[in-house]
């Protein structure tokens, strides 16, 4: 009878050194075969995220293509994604909630992703929201820049930036405890953040000359304008508009930053604040009257087109009238429809590549 | 001598207590030892606190992911909305577009209301349309395609309804929320009220919610784990088919045959280290090698399955060897007197000893994997992904979540119902870590011997 119990272990012992043979040649094997890909890649923006996911969706539901896979992280994250080369295992679409830079460009070209065609699917808003139980806020620019800058100017001195009340920013504002969360430097929103609210700010309530006298260089007065407080008043938020929210929930005199889409969704625990009178929506933001909003994008990869089955139809689908268009489900999300689609409809048709 | 008490020292005279009435420094141990069960039960009962209430809060939040609210309706299916062609060609059919089909489902509610002579004051068409989930025109347009005789007639279907009707059921929307919401509105809920009154709306357990895959933002009812439950069972297999025979091996070599000498003992040194290291950095190694270097897919389940592998080798490195060390060393000596060579010893005497504890190794090993988010973010794993994948072993390759994944995923949507559906999926990655632990405990059991 030992003799047998003694085959039976050997017996187990070759199983297993044959399972882990199998399982290392597999690896191998497919290392040098890389399994042809046929679902589209997409990385980027957080903001894009939600309208991609919905866009794939019905892309994989209305055709033959499987679904696209969509990942999240951020437009910086996302485009460096994209230029990381040409082939099956890189991205073919990144999405950006804002233009791609040309230190992007270049950096694509030096890694062989030298045709990027860009398209533009419509506009969001930003709006500057409270907890509902919170006060009514009317804001203007210059507000924000006051209580966020780490350097104002107060009769015509640049001076630290102390004011901790925003009553002291502006007595019509109500009287709360400056606490702000933006949105994180990797976000795309917190450029248009800078630019169109900070920026717009420092040159509304003429700090900016101040600081051009001071400095005698535009960018480096730019510069100082966008540079926000560190003391604590000015909370980034790395991750999502969800924790802005939760930030908020727990911390009742914060205002935080978000896209009007999540406002939507959540209209029953934000209260939203107008900026320089405008409330947002889409309608005042396709008017142009919301002054804080920005494009949104997504890249293509034109060198996949052909090689990834049915890249070039996501595109087309994604800027298609029924979905893109001012009653197709992006809008209903919250999506501000672009009135010159005709056109973009036409680039990708085309396959414009940025020049 | 001269600080050693003297037994003539009066203070210290023996008491002459009897047995059976304790002294002063006996009553002060047993009042230490009371005291020091005490602080254990303590433990124990903060730590049973503190299971409870997670227990509870994930219970309470996700198990209304279990149920999902339905509703069930004729749909007169418009031929020239559906086949505006007229010819029933499936392939002339298919251009058109989920949103139409949504559409005919709207038209669908408008009438069943007007049928069954609901009046509730200031219903909006908004209202009635919105009822129903934006996933429903995917199922009837799947259903027309597959049979285009349907169009023209009146069919019976059963849909989801909307996520926000469906949380005011589970009591998440209130009617005063509801005033609030652009989503929903308190008017749709009364709507809802009386279909459900009549029998049209009905709340039911939903396995949709383990088998279906993720749904985009719009439609959180339709969510489900079913994908990331693959992806992780792929990712498992892959790690138990490398992780354990790599570290069982490598520990049989340190522990048994291996020399002791400086090189073993950086080895040594290393692994425990590497036991340490935190699980970001295997996904940076697993990005440059694997992805990078190895050209293997992104998203894919063998990717993360090596990543992980990676990153759980040491614990069972560790516990393996814990459990060959702790086998006595006259089992070695009695195989080796009656002639048994070393491999024999070993492969059949030291390691069948060994196996209960390399078991609990592994499985503590492979629940850590399976816990895991953070080196999945770097290989592409934290994406949505609807398409299932294949069958192993091509299905490794292609794109897949995995359940911690899906839950950080849920957790930054902005609808709050995939709050609700996070702690759900908690709840199925806490029994699919269950299930991982009893057949541990079975499996261990099978194998315990004694001496």
């Amino acid at each position: 009878m030992p003799h047998a119990k003694l085959f039976l272990h050997r017996r187990q012992q070759v199983k297993t050194f044959g399972l882990t043979a199998t399982a290392i040649s597999v690896i191998a094997l497919s290392a040098s075969a890389a399994a042809a890909r046929d679902q589209i890649q997409v990385a980027g923006s957080s903001t894009v995220l939600p309208y991609a996911t919905i866009v794939a969706e019905a892309f994989g539901e209305n055709t033959d293509y499987p679904t696209p896979v969509v990942e999240s992280g951020g437009s910086s994250a996302g485009l460096k994604k994209f230029c990381e080369g040409v082939g099956e295992n890189t991205i073919d679409i990144a999405n950006s909630s804002r233009q791609i830079k040309e230190s992007e460009i270049e950096a694509c070209a030096a890694a062989g992703v030298d045709e990027i065609i860009e398209v533009r699917i419509g506009y969001d808003g930003i709006v500057f929201a409270n907890a509902s139980e919170g006060p009514e806020f009317a804001y203007t620019p210059a507000d924000w820049f006051n209580a966020l800058a780490a350097q104002i100017v107060v009769d015509g001195q640049i001076v630290e930036n102390t004011n901790s009340n925003w009553n002291e920013v502006n007595p019509d504002l109500p009287e709360q405890e400056i606490l702000a969360f933006v949105p994180g430097t990797k976000h795309g929103t917190r450029e248009v953040f800078e630019e169109k609210v900070i920026l717009a700010g420092c040159e509304e309530s003429g700090a900016m000359e101040v600081f051009m006298a001071e400095m005698a260089d535009e960018d480096a007065a730019e510069t100082a304008c966008m540079s926000l407080r560190t003391d604590g008043r000015s909370v980034d938020i790395d991750g999502d508009y969800t924790e802005t929210l939760s930030r908020i929930e727990s911390a009742a005199n914060g205002i935080g930053v978000f896209g009007l889409s999540f406002y939507e969704n959540n209209m029953d625990k934000l209260k939203v604040g107008t900026m320089s009178g405008v409330t947002p929506s889409t309608e005042t933001i396709a008017s142009g009257e919301y002054p804080v909003s920005r494009p949104l994008f997504f890249y293509v990869k034109k060198a996949h087109i052909g090689t990834i089955p049915g890249l070039e139809e996501y595109a087309s689908f994604f800027v298609a009238d029924e979905l893109a268009g001012p009653d197709g489900p992006l809008a209903q999300y919250g999506l501000v429809s672009d009135p010159e689609l005709a056109a973009t409809q036409d680039a990708v048709a085309n396959q414009e590549t940025i020049q | 001598m001269t600080d050693f008490p003297m037994p003539s020292d009066a203070s210290r005279k023996p008491s002459k207590s009897s047995l059976l009435v304790a002294d002063a420094r006996t009553r002060k141990r047993n009042a230490a030892e009371k005291r020091f069960r005490a602080y254990g039960a303590g433990a124990i009962a903060i730590a049973m606190l503190a299971l409870v209430i997670l227990l509870t809060t994930i219970i309470g939040g996700g198990a209304g992911a279990f149920r999902q609210t339905y509703l069930s309706i004729p749909v007169a299916l418009d031929a020239e909305v559906l086949d505006p062609k007229g010819n029933r060609d499936p392939a002339e059919m298919s251009k058109v577009l989920t949103l139409s089909y949504g559409r005919v489902l709207d038209a669908a509610v408008v009438e069943a209301v007007k049928a069954n002579g609901i009046e509730i004051d200031g219903l909006t068409p908004k209202d009635m349309s919105g009822l129903i989930s934006k996933e429903a025109s995917a199922q009837l347009r799947n259903r027309v395609l597959a049979d285009p005789e349907l169009l023209g007639q009146t069919v019976d279907v059963n849909v989801l309804v909307n996520g926000r009707v469906d949380g005011y059921f589970k009591g998440r929307v209130t009617m005063e929320s509801a005033a609030a919401d652009g989503n929903t509105s308190p008017e749709q809920l009364k709507l809802a009220n009386v279909l459900k009154e009549g029998g049209m709306l009905v709340t039911r357990f939903n396995w949709d919610f383990v088998t279906n895959p993720d749904a985009s933002d719009q439609r959180p009812e339709a969510a489900g784990v079913g994908v990331a439950i693959l992806g992780s069972l792929y990712m498992m297999l892959v790690v138990l088919f490398l992780a354990v025979p790599i570290g069982v091996a490598a520990s049989i070599y340190l522990e048994e045959f291996a020399p002791k000498n400086r090189w073993t003992d950086i080895i040594e040194v290393n692994i425990s280290n590497l036991a340490a290291v935190p699980s970001i950095v295997f996904g940076i190694l697993g990005l440059a090698a694997f992805i990078n270097f190895a050209g293997l897919p992104q998203s894919a389940p063998i990717v993360g399955g090596l990543v992980l592998t990676l990153m759980t080798l040491p614990t069972i490195i560790i516990s393996t060897r814990a459990a060959l060390k702790a086998v006595p060393p006259s089992i070695r000596d009695a195989a080796l007197g009656v002639g048994a060579s070393k491999m024999q010893s070993v492969f059949h005497h030291v390691l069948p000893l060994a196996m209960p504890g390399i078991l609990t190794g592994t499985i503590i090993g492979l629940a850590q994997a399976l816990g895991e988010t953070a080196p999945l973010l770097l290989i592409g794993m934290v994406a949505f992904v609807r398409e299932f994948p294949g069958a192993p072993l091509e299905g490794l390759f292609d794109p897949a979540t995995a359940l911690p994944v899906q839950i950080y995923n849920w957790t930054q949507r902005a609808d709050p119902a995939f709050i609700e559906r996070a702690s759900g999926a908690i709840i199925v990655l806490l029994v699919f870590l269950l299930c991982m632990n009893v057949l541990a405990v079975i499996l261990r059991r099978r194998f315990e011997r004694r001496w």
